[in-house]
């Protein structure tokens, strides 16, 4: 039967891409939430602007988007997780907030020019980017433990910059990158979103940047015998993953005009980890997917709207999210794949011979 | 010495996809000798080691062990320790941040109560240490003794586990010389303690010095056992590399091609501590140039220097005439090297990269982040090694790791004849390959020579060298000890130089 062969074929592909996976537990979620409420995907417009459970979804997903990004460049180059964004991101709204404020606890107008602002918030979070860039690359430390440090300082940074206070920016002007644009239906953090997105990819595509964190990912020894400078690339991660951070961080403090060291990207961090995990990309290192990453965000919120849609309080929201990350981890893990494989004798793949080699060290 | 047998291994076979690994192979071990076990890369020791330490089952044969009537079957290591087998490796498998006591002791504390019993396990250990004429202090932690010390910890842990069959795998890699002295000390007092030691080395020297017999292994067979004073160096060198001494044949070079004399590389007393000491070397255009010596004598170190992948701390290095700084391979790139590392697996492939991706990095890297390959461009080039080279892949995007190992290692040599280098280095590029990759890859490198490459090349395999070298510098423990050419390129001549010493008397 050729044609059922065929079919078979076609599956195994479909099945075989790396976006499948991911896909899934998206389109999981997204039926659990269309179960629990029907007009989950209705959208309408009121006032000029887009209202709905789905926009709420890609909109409060956009600092998470912008995040994962980041820490999806950093477990590629590394094989280790950037876990002080959400710290980063507070360090880059209470910088921006006080250069607007110069220095006062709430401003109606801004004290300084708004483009310095952004400038020095994003100069800012990209030190932190390169502080931890050092630790990992330069003196080797595991990206876990060296980001632990900004982790737990960066908010502490955060407080020192805005003289342990709230900053309030009352201005318009400020609330936009949180907010609405005039005369737009879409919110603006979904630009921003969509913007890094973009500008990563592209920046992917034109330089050599993806062949190289892959490949340093992959195998360091081998690629500093072609002549990759595994620390430099390392080190170019981490800013980009701080940097990124800090974008997140001004739209964050956009959101709420203000600078709330204690609360601004908290837990996010974990967040974003898990959809680099979520998006099928390897924690240990090596081939990534944006695309992946930001499937894995979207899920994330989504996964987050459904438990608030069936009342589940916001202190108990991680136990859930625990359980979902325990069930797809184990779906990924080789020892569950091998499992599954020597329940399906059928489906049963020959050692490649690269594996066996593996096995053989004469 | 009594001749009591206290290990026999009978026509074991093992297999592994595409290798048969052992064929056939014998072993026995008395009681109170030092075997040494011989042989190149891939001869088969480790697999040997392995099946006896039950890593491995073997497919066949038998295992018989003294004390039990029936032939054993060993499924794990620990199995095999239970039955008085134990292994110390060349990396020390103790947990460093414990004392030395708790290390001898450690899964079999002496205990009171269900506690502990710390008095006694000191105790304990300070008699064992005496013992064995260990001087440490069993209450020192572990990380604190230097590394030969932690490796007599290593054998004293499994003496006083009542073992009678000692394997040491390569445990002198790492010791220096006075080190190593004390570590055959060591190994004599257990002898009088009927231990039997099986001793895996690549040192010439110290086989000599302790070993009271010889087994030697080639490509998974046995070629024969042997008492250490009834065989000279020359003849062990011979019987490792496959070649009887006495029927060497001679290889006569078809054409020897007049080279103009133009230097490409000079190194002057360039040397690494620790690793290779300093030597002088001039590759010329045009020319396959060999290192051979046996495996652990500095020839993959010495090309490593060259290339800056070990970063050389002495002499200098000139390109083309011109004094020049290496301090990174891709430095070494800029100016014209290549370099095919020994290890595929670990230096080479970047497995989960496509086959055209492994081809390009190495050009892409020498240009630049900013400059980056058009894809069509990267395209072409992978088309055309693959083309070239003959390499079997699904398609240019087929990840490397699922290729076999020949064809892995046709695209690393495609990465560097992209880079179109002067000089080549290619440290093992058969190892691990069919027959007929290797040919193929053979005869590439001198048609890379022919059209004014120079070649630096490694190869375990005497003959494919002479197949392909026009002249050959030889080592021999971390030291270039000579350079042979022209009439002096003979079996015989090299493995004179490899051997050395007072005992080249074949």
């Amino acid at each position: 039967m050729p044609m059922a062969d065929n079919g078979k074929l076609h599956l195994k592909k479909i099945t075989e891409h790396h976006l499948f996976l991911p896909l899934v537990c998206l389109a999981v979620v997204l039926l659990a939430n269309v179960i629990k409420t029907p007009n989950f995907f209705q959208v309408s417009i009121n006032n000029g602007i887009l209202y709905g459970y789905v926009v709420d979804v890609v909109n409060r997903s956009s600092e998470l988007v912008i995040l994962a990004v980041g820490m999806t460049l950093v477990t590629a180059a590394s094989g280790g997780q950037d876990i002080s964004v959400g710290s980063v991101m507070a360090v880059a709204g209470a910088v921006c907030c006080q250069v607007l404020s110069g220095g006062q606890v709430s401003v109606n107008s801004f004290q300084n020019p708004l483009p310095l602002a952004v400038l020095a918030a994003l100069a800012a979070a990209a030190l932190c980017g390169a502080f931890n860039g050092l630790l990992v690359s330069k003196i080797n430390i595991p990206p876990m433990v060296a980001t632990l440090i900004l982790y737990t300082a960066g908010r502490g940074i955060a407080q020192l910059v805005t003289n342990g206070q709230i900053t309030y920016v009352r201005v318009e002007a400020y609330k936009l990158a949180g907010g609405y644009l005039p005369g737009c239906p879409v919110p603006t953090p979904v630009f921003f979103a969509v913007g890094i997105v973009v500008l990563v990819s592209i920046i992917m595509k034109t330089t050599t940047l993806r062949l190289y964190i892959e490949s340093v990912g992959i195998n360091g020894s081998a690629s500093r015998l072609v002549g990759l400078n595994s620390t430099r690339i390392k080190f170019i991660s981490y800013v980009i993953c701080g940097l990124l951070a800090g974008v997140a961080g001004i739209v964050a403090s956009s959101r709420i005009y203000s600078a709330d060291a204690n609360n601004i990207g908290i837990y996010l961090e974990m967040d974003a980890i898990l959809a680099v995990a979520l998006g099928g990309n390897l924690l240990g290192g090596g081939k990534f997917s944006l695309a992946g990453s930001v499937i894995g965000a979207f899920t994330i919120q989504a996964l987050t709207t459904t438990l608030y849609a069936m009342n589940v309080a916001a202190d108990q929201l991680p136990v859930y999210k625990a359980i979902v990350v325990i069930i797809i981890v184990t779906l990924q893990s080789p020892v569950f794949r091998r499992f599954i494989t020597a329940k399906l004798p059928a489906g049963r793949k020959p050692l490649t011979p690269a594996e066996s080699e593996g096995e053989m060290q004469l | 010495m009594e001749d009591r047998i206290v290990l026999s291994m009978r026509g074991i076979n093992k297999a592994f996809p595409g290798v048969k690994a052992l064929k056939n192979v014998d072993f026995t071990l008395r009681s109170g000798e030092v075997h040494a076990l011989m042989g190149e890369n891939g001869a088969g020791k480790s697999t040997l080691i392995k099946v006896l330490t039950g890593v491995y089952e073997a497919e066949s044969g038998e295992i018989r062990i003294t004390g039990e009537d029936k032939p054993v079957v060993i499924h794990s290591p620990k199995e095999a320790q239970e039955k008085g087998i134990s292994t110390v490796y060349q990396e020390i498998t103790l947990c460093p941040n414990l004392t030395v006591a708790e290390n001898l002791f450690l899964g079999r504390e002496p205990r009171k109560a269900g506690f502990i019993d710390w008095k006694t396990m000191n105790r304990k250990s300070t008699e064992l240490l005496s013992g064995l004429d260990i001087h440490v202090s069993p209450t020192k932690q572990l990380d604190g003794c230097s590394l030969a010390v932690q490796q007599m910890i290593a054998i004293a842990r499994a003496v006083d586990m009542q073992c009678r069959v000692l394997i040491l795998d390569e445990p002198t890699s790492s010791l220096d010389d006075e080190e190593v002295g004390k570590l055959f000390s060591l190994m004599r007092k257990l002898k009088d303690q009927s231990v039997g030691i099986i001793f895996v080395t690549h040192f010439l020297e110290q086989v000599y010095a302790v070993s009271d017999r010889i087994t030697v292994l080639r490509n998974g067979e046995l070629v024969g056992e042997f008492m250490t004073q009834d065989l000279p160096r020359l003849k062990l060198v011979a019987k490792m590399m496959g070649k009887d001494f006495d029927d060497l044949a001679e290889i006569k070079h078809a054409h020897r091609k007049e080279f103009e004399e133009i230097p490409v590389v000079e190194a002057e007393s360039l040397g690494r501590r620790g690793s290779i000491k300093p030597f002088d070397l001039t590759a010329r255009k045009g020319e396959v140039m060999g290192f051979t010596g046996l495996l652990g004598s500095g020839r993959s170190e010495l090309v490593r220097t060259i290339y800056g992948a070990d970063k050389a701390d002495n002499g200098t290095l000139k390109i083309k005439g011109k004094t020049v700084r290496i301090n990174t391979p891709l430095d070494a790139m800029k100016k014209g090297m290549a370099y095919l590392p020994e290890d595929r697996k670990r230096d080479g492939i970047i497995a989960d990269l496509s086959v055209r991706e492994n081809i390009i990095i190495a050009l892409q890297a020498k240009r630049g982040m900013f400059r980056p390959m058009r894809r069509k461009e990267a395209e072409e080039f992978a088309d055309r090694y693959i083309e070239l080279l003959q390499i079997k892949t699904a398609s240019r995007e087929t990840p490397l790791k699922s290729l076999s190992g020949g064809n892995q290692q046709k695209v690393i040599i495609g990465r560097w004849l992209l880079t179109h280098p002067e000089y080549l280095i290619l440290d093992e590029p058969t190892r691990g390959i069919d027959v007929g990759t290797k040919t193929e890859i053979q005869k590439l490198v001198l048609n890379l020579a022919d059209e004014g490459m120079s070649v630096a090349f490694i190869s375990s395999e005497v003959e494919e060298m002479l197949r392909t070298c026009s002249r050959m510098a030889v080592l021999r423990d971390g030291e270039k000890v000579g350079e042979l050419f022209g009439e002096d390129l003979t079996q015989e001549k090299i493995m004179k130089t490899i051997a050395g010493g007072e005992h080249a008397n074949g």
